[in-house]
């Protein structure tokens, strides 16, 4: 049974990339434009994994998972955290707030590809 | 692959990034100090290099993260805007331009632009970027036995998505059979206590040796900060102070040693201190040794002349010690296999994301080791080759399935001894090669007559030939059609050659067949008329007494019956045009290249000689008979003939072999 991925990010080219590289893997993608949209699609159904970008409009990626973990529910379902170098410290509060990893842009289809597997191989 | 829609989304994005730039590039040449066009710079290269990564651009986000590194440089108040800093930034705008569009600019561009906005920037940028080169210190590391792994996860490791057993089958993975795992339970609290979801439990697990260190960490990935980890070699007992040695204090005379001394090595108890060594220094051990050879040579000759038996002595004493110093330069210089392989595992790796190919890929002979002038070389022609395996020789799983193979296809790279040289090979199991192809592709390509007679490897070999390509289609991967005769000509600068084979239906091999080492080679010296010539003892096959049937004749070449076959001989003397006496007995040497077997008619053999390669001059470099020369005792030069090259140019070939392919 294909894995089932939701995808978070602003930014369209960034959002189509990664949504391309795990279909042609196989993977069910969902996108979401920004942290709002996210957490009703989230909630709406359960989910394999969750990559959400930190930087968006509105409500930044430490800010969903933040309120996507509040719900019991989502216990389980692993998160993981898009961000710039230069963001870095903010990994350890993505990680408080209860991502299971990250992935530091600029990245490439196989690093991804290679977490996704990993996290939900 | 990302698709075209996706591709004209990131065109867009990007085009506007690079006007933008230029825009502040050409504004900041008005008014050098405004903070904020630098800001703006800044922000532009750190984007570009961000997506550009993100879609593949390698080399444009590596160039940008130098070109990055000035205007940081600038920011931060260590440079200044200058017109020159604006120039070579300008130039440097351009060579992103050409990078984006897809051109291929001369590969030194780049390190020339780094360099020069390293000046313009007094250094400061430079320094960014170097910081992390390693350090050339002494290096002391015992021998690993294996690893001991001591690990506990945070309590929520599961909550937020962990799998501890997975985690689990990785190591298990990573360590093979002698992996043993052992739960820790000493920190699980009382039933009462216990949350189901809370992870409490540690783990103890023992990992055999051949695990590489940065494979048990990535599977960490992410959690190192959070838990409690600590990853120890298992080391053998060490003897106080140590002892230093070269990595294969052996001789290099033939493979069995080779394979002992590298098991030697492995042994558990023989604990060794390591020492790194700048390569410069080594060259130049190598280059003092081969002078000392040949200053040895000149001592013997002269002792011999003077029949003196006490000089004899001592002369004898240098020369042992001069070999056994030679033997040990060279064994110095020798690099494993293993100093390259992890790239090409990254390759294969990414090669299997980029065409969609699922392959295992593996790589033989780790502990074979090359000169390391040799093994760094070969790094772009078996990039090269492991690309077509890959891109050219897999077939994707629909056509295996087919064809009746297993799904995944198997690429392996292997490295072998085989006698004085090393084979290295990178196979597939894919579509394999097909010979009439190849062969009507050659004629319409004008590389060879419609009427030519080729052997079977020879026809492989036209795919060597420049500008041959059999690619149907030209993909991103493989380039165009460019690259396969540059693999020739980097192995035969190397003194190698490169052989294919090829099954249709089963798949190919590529075998790159290099000599050990470089610098100096165990040479067979002959005399033909006043001439001295040499060739590598390794390639000689036999020496034959007075062949009855030789003395008719002065042809260059001819055949002569041996051992019911047909071997063709080259007359040196008419070969090379020599003058002198002519020696009433001459003496065949048998000589193998490829699967080739060819005489060579000398009048004397002179004896086995330690050949100290010069190489030759500019003007004489398209003599590619002659691989170089070398300083004989009396002070005169012999040629070192260059066999396969020398067959060639006579149009020799195999003559028992089939001949068509």
């Amino acid at each position: 049974m294909s894995k089932d991925i939701l995808i978070i990010d602003d930014s369209p080219s960034v959002r189509r990339m990664v949504a391309m590289t795990l279909q042609q893997e196989g993977f069910e993608v969902t996108q979401c434009e920004d942290g709002a949209q996210g957490l009703e699609t989230a909630k709406a159904k359960r989910f394999d994994m969750v990559i959400t970008d930190q930087n968006m409009p509105n409500m930044t990626g430490i800010e969903f998972i933040q309120a996507y973990r509040s719900d019991p529910s989502s216990s389980g379902v692993p998160i993981i955290f898009l961000s710039t170098e230069s963001e870095g410290n903010l990994k350890d509060q993505a990680r408080s707030a209860g991502a299971l990893g990250w992935i530091m842009k600029p990245f490439e289809q196989a690093k991804l590809l290679a977490v996704v597997n990993k996290v939900v191989g | 692959m990302i698709d075209a829609e996706t591709q004209e989304i990131f065109r867009q994005e990007t085009e506007a990034l690079i006007e933008s730039l230029q825009d502040a590039l050409l504004e900041l040449n008005k008014t050098p100090d405004d903070a904020e066009l630098v800001t703006q710079v800044f922000r532009d290269l750190h984007t570009l290099k961000g997506t550009g990564a993100m879609f593949g651009y390698a080399r444009l986000a590596e160039f940008i993260h130098d070109f990055e590194a000035a205007f940081e440089a600038v920011r931060s108040g260590n440079a200044t805007v200058t017109p020159e800093l604006v120039e070579v930034s300008l130039k440097a705008y351009d060579l992103i331009v050409a990078l984006l569009d897809g051109e291929d600019p001369p590969a030194d561009r780049d390190a020339e632009l780094k360099a020069a906005l390293t000046a313009v920037t007094k250094g400061e940028a430079a320094a960014v970027t170097q910081s992390d080169a390693p350090a050339e210190a002494a290096h002391v590391e015992g021998e690993v036995e294996g690893w001991k792994l001591i690990f506990k996860l945070p309590p929520d490791f599961m909550e937020i998505g962990g799998n501890p057993i997975a985690m689990l089958d990785e190591l298990i993975e990573i360590g093979g059979e002698g992996t043993v795992v052992e739960a820790l339970t000493d920190k699980l609290p009382a039933l009462a206590d216990l949350k189901p979801s809370e992870m409490h439990t540690g783990w103890q697990v023992t990992l055999p040796a051949e695990a590489s260190e940065s494979d048990i960490r990535d599977v960490f990935m992410f959690h190192e900060d959070q838990m409690e980890l600590s990853l120890e070699p298992i080391l053998a007992d060490q003897p106080a102070g140590g002892e230093i040695t070269p990595a294969t204090p052996t001789e290099t005379k033939t493979s069995t040693d080779q394979q002992q001394a590298s098991q030697a090595a492995k042994k558990p108890g023989t604990a060794k201190v390591q020492m790194r060594v700048s390569a410069e220094r080594l060259d130049d051990i190598m280059d003092r040794v081969g002078e000392l050879v040949i200053a040895e040579a000149r001592l013997s000759d002269l002792a011999a002349k003077l029949e003196n038996p006490d000089l004899m002595e001592v002369v004898e004493n240098i020369q042992r010690l001069a070999l056994g110093l030679r033997d040990t330069t060279m064994a110095i210089r020798l690099t494993p296999m293993s100093s390259i392989t992890g790239r090409f595992q990254r390759l294969a790796h990414d090669l299997a994301g980029k065409t969609g190919k699922d392959f295992d890929f593996v790589i033989e002979g780790e502990t074979t080791e090359l000169d390391k002038t040799v093994i760094e070389k070969l790094s772009d022609p078996l990039v090269h080759i492991l690309r077509n395996a890959v891109d050219h020789g897999l077939e994707n799983s629909e056509t295996r399935i087919a064809a009746g193979k297993a799904e995944r296809g198997t690429v392996t790279l292997s490295a072998r001894y085989s006698g004085a040289d090393v084979l290295i090979s990178v196979k597939d199991d894919g579509k394999g090669l097909d010979p009439d192809f190849i062969r009507q592709r050659a004629v319409e390509r004008g590389l060879i007559a419609e009427n030519t007679i080729l052997t079977r490897s020879e026809t492989f070999a036209l795919l060597m030939e420049p500008g041959f390509s059999t690619a149907e289609q030209i993909t991103d991967l493989s380039g165009r059609g460019v690259g396969t005769d540059v693999v020739k000509s980097t192995v035969e600068a190397l003194r190698g050659s490169v052989e294919i084979e090829s099954e249709l239906g089963a798949g190919s091999t590529f075998t790159l067949r290099l000599p050990l080492t470089l610098a100096i080679i165990e040479g067979l010296l002959m005399q033909v008329g006043d001439e001295r010539f040499t060739i590598p003892l390794a390639a000689v096959g036999g020496i034959l007494e007075q062949p009855d049937d030789l003395r008719k004749g002065s042809e260059p070449t001819t055949v002569i019956e041996l051992r019911e076959k047909l071997v063709s001989i080259m007359r040196l003397r008419e070969v090379f045009g020599c003058s002198g006496p002519v020696n009433e007995h001459p003496k065949v040497v048998l000589v193998e290249t490829g699967d080739t077997q060819v005489g060579l008619a000398v009048d004397r053999i002179i004896g086995s000689y330690q050949t100290v390669i010069k190489q030759l001059s500019p003007i004489h470099s398209r003599l590619n008979v002659f691989s170089g020369a070398t300083i004989l005792g009396d002070g005169d030069v012999a040629l070192i003939i260059d066999v396969a090259q020398l067959v060639r140019s006579q149009g020799l070939g195999n003559l028992d072999k089939e001949q068509a392919a």
